[in-house]
């Protein structure tokens, strides 16, 4: 591959946006905006109205008459699908590309789960014609409770995303036990759900034996696989199509309702068929996070080091689908300890199964570790920036290998002078503006850096445009812009003369937008592509005149220049190679992956206010400075870290879905109840990023960003909170009724 | 039932029933991508659409509402080629991330602006009080709004 230099003119860059044209003037077509395709029929998806049991008694006779109305499918004649299989898939990847049936018997499994599928000529026949259906349910005794089931909790074979369940370093037990200092408590973080603005919706069309599906999905080859071994197609047969999302935040991994039935309603009526989730049915068809009861117990000596660690997790999950959000794996790396013991443990309940929403794992894991952290800090009499300088590890404290880049020290110092930290006061409740009470409080932020296997292509034509494309997806990170200015630098070529092409099954595989690693892998790939089109230049040029030398190439300006002479790209292609010279690149886990512990890291900082009086709970500012690797370009990097900032405001302080503990429904399922931060919740946000390039994790020298700002940052409200008040909230989410009591 | 209104500065005819909310006879009888849906229930902001001047929510609101009335949506205020100021400046400021909210918030602050050309930051928080973004762009879009009334100024 060519050794040459790349550019660094654009990467880095804060270049706009390059779909922001289309966003701005409603051009962009989201899940269910491909209105170009005729003969479109609605479907409308009925839900169970228990949560356990079986349908004795479904008729549907009224409905099929009603107008407008083409096909009614319950249990009864839903085409054949695979069983839905064991609880825990046999491998890790499995769970995203598992089939999942739907009306395929007369159990319910959780309220809402569709029992019916009506398909009419519009969606408001479709929806009338649901309320004609006649259901007699045989209701069983359900388990939703996941505090009254605390003793039945057991131990899952693995967490999500492939961890260990529990890991031990020494005798937890015995150097807690015998600890100077101690710290034992316990926090519970509850059912959240991802809500982003954009509902799910699936267009399924049907060619002959061939479907195309127009839907929101973050991992395109996902819903390739998952709808092929739903409807037992072969993959070649599925085409995924989804240029836009409209947020994913971790609900458009996997198929859900809607793009199944969709797919399977199409095939039956012959017409394409469009079928959207209401926001009311994605409280119980499109994932959520599970609660969990977190028991985090430390043990120090009196200098402040920390001799005893433990994390135990207690999480609600469902019973025929577990999913064991990898809650405590962080705190195996965070800080250093004597001894340490992470546990995860399963309760199973009758609901839908828990899904990866933005940063699983840490997000609840930093929110009950983070505060515990400030609560043993202030035991000690430490700064809680100290506490945790005094127990930075060098090394990966479990794995024993060293950190690729690990800056959370100069994050937390580098925040604390920007924020005015010193003149935090350690005393609770010692400052005050009017009548709020006033707080600071931190807390530190990790997220793993992950890359998967992904490939790309670029194809560079005889007018000097560049095309990528790769089945990569942009769910609002930014990534058409961040591949446009990849390509831009590695091949010398203007943005302007660049097109990135995602979100369709028949671009090269990727990993998809997920786990913060899209950005890495996708870019990797890009940057990998167009070093072989390079070299693929250079030859045909070379074979015209063998006199030019490969080392001599040089790629920049729209150029390639040898020894002084250059001509544009497009007219060297034009002169050699007229139908275009193509390339492709990827990039996989390499050994640097498994040597080095690879995480990026930030520190946070809020100011917060209470009213002395009502409890009113005011965050006045907050600061998090991030050490993630090379940034690839600072507006959609800074949007992200804010946009996580922002869901840990909603984690903190409001985001909340309440499971009915007699009928297993989610209270709370609309956009009134379910509390996210509005624009008056949202204080002035600010972000640094520090100077850093982790050669270890990828050519591009970048880290994972899109998660990183929600890590921690719910517990850097809390401490503030606790700071400004004195009273420590241990219930998520931190609402007034709660300090109320402890103001008084 | 047949129902007449103005649309983005064209005489419209729609045929459904009078109760048919407004935002789906904009999106699949107009064809229509700008108005979203986010909820239904008049809680998210991204369906609203300016009617006779005042912003509103088209999820919540009956075909037979707006009978003769003026309607105006994302598409009616600008195109890619030539952008409204508010564009420019949601543009400018880069405030559309998913870009899902996008159109419902460029909608209120047109609201605004066209009552108010120089709104506080309060008056833009608050004419900006129904809308979600989940990406939590909200700094962006409040600039933006800021941006596009002094451009509007001058
Ligand atoms: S869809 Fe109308 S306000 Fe949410
Ligand atoms: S930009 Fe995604 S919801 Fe606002």
């Amino acid at each position: 591959m060519s050794e040459n230099p790349t550019n660094a003119t654009y990467v880095g860059r804060p270049l706009d946006r390059v779909d922001g044209r289309l966003k701005v003037t409603g051009g962009a077509t989201y899940a269910h905006e491909h209105v170009e395709i005729p003969n479109t029929v609605h479907g409308y998806i009925l839900g169970a109205a228990i949560a356990k049991g079986r349908i004795a008694r479904i008729d549907t006779a009224e409905a099929e008459n009603a107008p407008g109305v083409l096909h009614v499918m319950t249990h009864r004649n839903a085409p054949a699908q695979p069983d839905f299989g064991p609880p825990v898939t046999p491998t890790v990847p499995e769970v995203f590309t598992r089939a999942r049936p739907m009306l395929s018997d007369d159990r319910v499994r959780f309220y809402d789960e569709p029992v019916a599928l009506i398909v009419a000529e519009t969606f408001e026949a479709a929806r009338a014609a649901a309320s004609l259906i006649q259901i007699r349910y045989e209701t069983e005794p359900g388990r939703y409770d996941m505090e009254a089931h605390l003793a039945e909790a057991y131990a899952p074979p693995r967490t999500n995303a492939g961890f260990e369940t529990d890991s031990a370093i020494g005798d937890f037990e015995g150097a807690f036990a015998a600890a100077e200092v101690k710290l034992d408590v316990s926090y519970t973080t509850p059912y959240q759900h991802h809500n982003p603005m954009e509902p799910h919706a699936t267009t399924a069309v049907w060619s002959g034996d061939n479907l195309t599906i127009y839907t929101g999905a973050q991992t395109i080859a996902n819903f390739r696989a998952g709808i092929a071994n739903t409807l037992q197609l072969p993959l070649e047969r599925v085409r995924i199509v989804s240029p836009f999302i409209g947020g994913g935040f971790g609900a458009k991994l996997i198929v859900h309702a809607d793009t199944v039935l969709a797919a399977l309603a199409a095939r039956v009526v012959g017409r394409p068929v469009k079928i959207a989730l209401t926001r009311q049915q994605m409280f119980a068809n499109a994932g959520h996070r599970a609660k969990m009861k977190h028991d985090v117990r430390l043990g120090a000596d009196r200098s402040g080091r920390l001799v005893a660690t433990s994390h135990d997790v207690f999480s609600a999950t469902s019973g025929f689908e577990e999913f064991c959000e990898q809650t405590a794996v962080f705190v195996r790396a965070l800080y250093a300890s004597e001894t340490r013991r992470t546990r995860h443990r399963l309760i199973g309940l009758d609901t839908n199964r828990g899904e990866w929403m933005r940063s699983p794992g840490e997000a609840p894991g930093m929110l009950a570790f983070e505060c515990a952290i400030d609560e043993m800090a202030e035991q000690l009499g430490l700064d809680p920036i100290e506490f945790r300088i005094r127990n930075e590890p060098t090394r990966d404290p479990e794995r024993d290998v060293p950190f690729s880049t690990r800056n959370l020290v100069a994050c937390m110092q580098e925040g604390a002078m920007r924020f005015g930290w010193e003149k935090r006061s350690s005393q609770p409740r010692a400052m005050r503006d009017g009548r709020f009470l006033v707080g600071y409080g931190m807390a530190a932020a990790m997220r793993p850096n992950y890359i998967g296997t992904t490939r790309a292509r670029v194809r560079l034509s005889g007018n000097g445009q560049l095309t990528v494309q790769a089945d990569m997806t942009d769910i609002g990170t930014g990534t058409y812009t961040i591949l446009t200015q990849i390509a831009a630098d590695a091949t010398g070529l203007p943005p302007s003369a660049i097109t990135v092409e995602l979100g369709d099954s028949n671009f090269p595989r990727t990993a998809g937008s997920g786990g913060s690693w899209g950005a890495a892998s996708s870019g990797s790939a890009v940057h990998n592509a167009c070093l072989v089109l390079r070299d693929r230049i250079v030859a045909e040029a070379r074979r015209a005149d063998p006199s030019l030398k490969a080392e001599d190439a040089i790629f920049a300006n729209g150029e390639i220049r040898w020894a002084g002479r250059g001509e544009p790209l497009g007219q060297l292609v034009g002169r050699l190679a007229p139908s275009g010279i193509e390339a492709e690149g990827q990039v996989e886990r390499g050994d640097d992956y498994r040597n080095f512990s690879q995480h990026s890291y930030g520190a946070h900082f809020v100011e917060a206010g209470v009213d002395m009086d009502t409890g009113e709970i005011r965050i006045r500012r907050m600061l998090s400075t991030i050490g993630a690797g090379r940034i690839l370009n600072q507006k959609t990097a800074r949007s992200q870290v804010i946009g996580g900032m922002v869901w840990g405001i909603g984690a903190a302080l409001m985001e909340e879905s309440v499971l009915d503990p007699r009928y297993g429904h989610f209270v709370n399922h609309d956009l009134a109840e379910y509390h996210v931060p509005v624009n008056a919740d949202v204080p002035s946000l600010d972000v640094v990023f520090l100077e850093e390039h982790d050669d270890k994790a990828n050519v591009l020298g970048s880290k994972g960003i899109g998660e990183l700002g929600v890590c921690g940052t719910g517990a850097a409200v809390a401490n503030a909170i606790y700071n400004a008040t004195g009273v420590r909230v241990r219930e998520f989410p931190i609402t007034l009724d709660k300090l109320l009591a402890g103001l008084a | 039932m047949e129902t007449a209104f103005r649309l983005n500065g064209a005489e419209v005819t729609a045929e459904a029933d009078d109760d048919t909310p407004l935002l789906y006879i904009l999106r699949n009888d107009m064809g229509l991508n700008s108005p979203k849906y986010g909820c239904g229930l008049a809680q998210c902001g991204s369906c609203r659409v300016i009617v006779d001047g005042d912003v509103a929510p088209s999820c919540s609101i009956t075909l037979a509402s707006v009978a003769g009335k003026t309607i105006e949506t994302l598409e009616g205020i600008g195109t890619p080629g030539r952008l409204h100021p508010l564009q420019e400046a949601f543009l400018a400021e880069q405030a559309a991330q998913c870009g899902y909210c996008t159109a419902g918030m460029i909608m209120a602050a047109k609201a605004l602006l066209d009552r108010n050309r120089d709104p506080s930051d309060n008056e833009i928080r608050e004419a900006l009080e129904r809308n979600l973004c989940r990406c939590g762009t909200y700094h962006r879009i409040i600039r933006a709004v800021r941006r596009a009334a002094r451009e509007m100024a001058r």
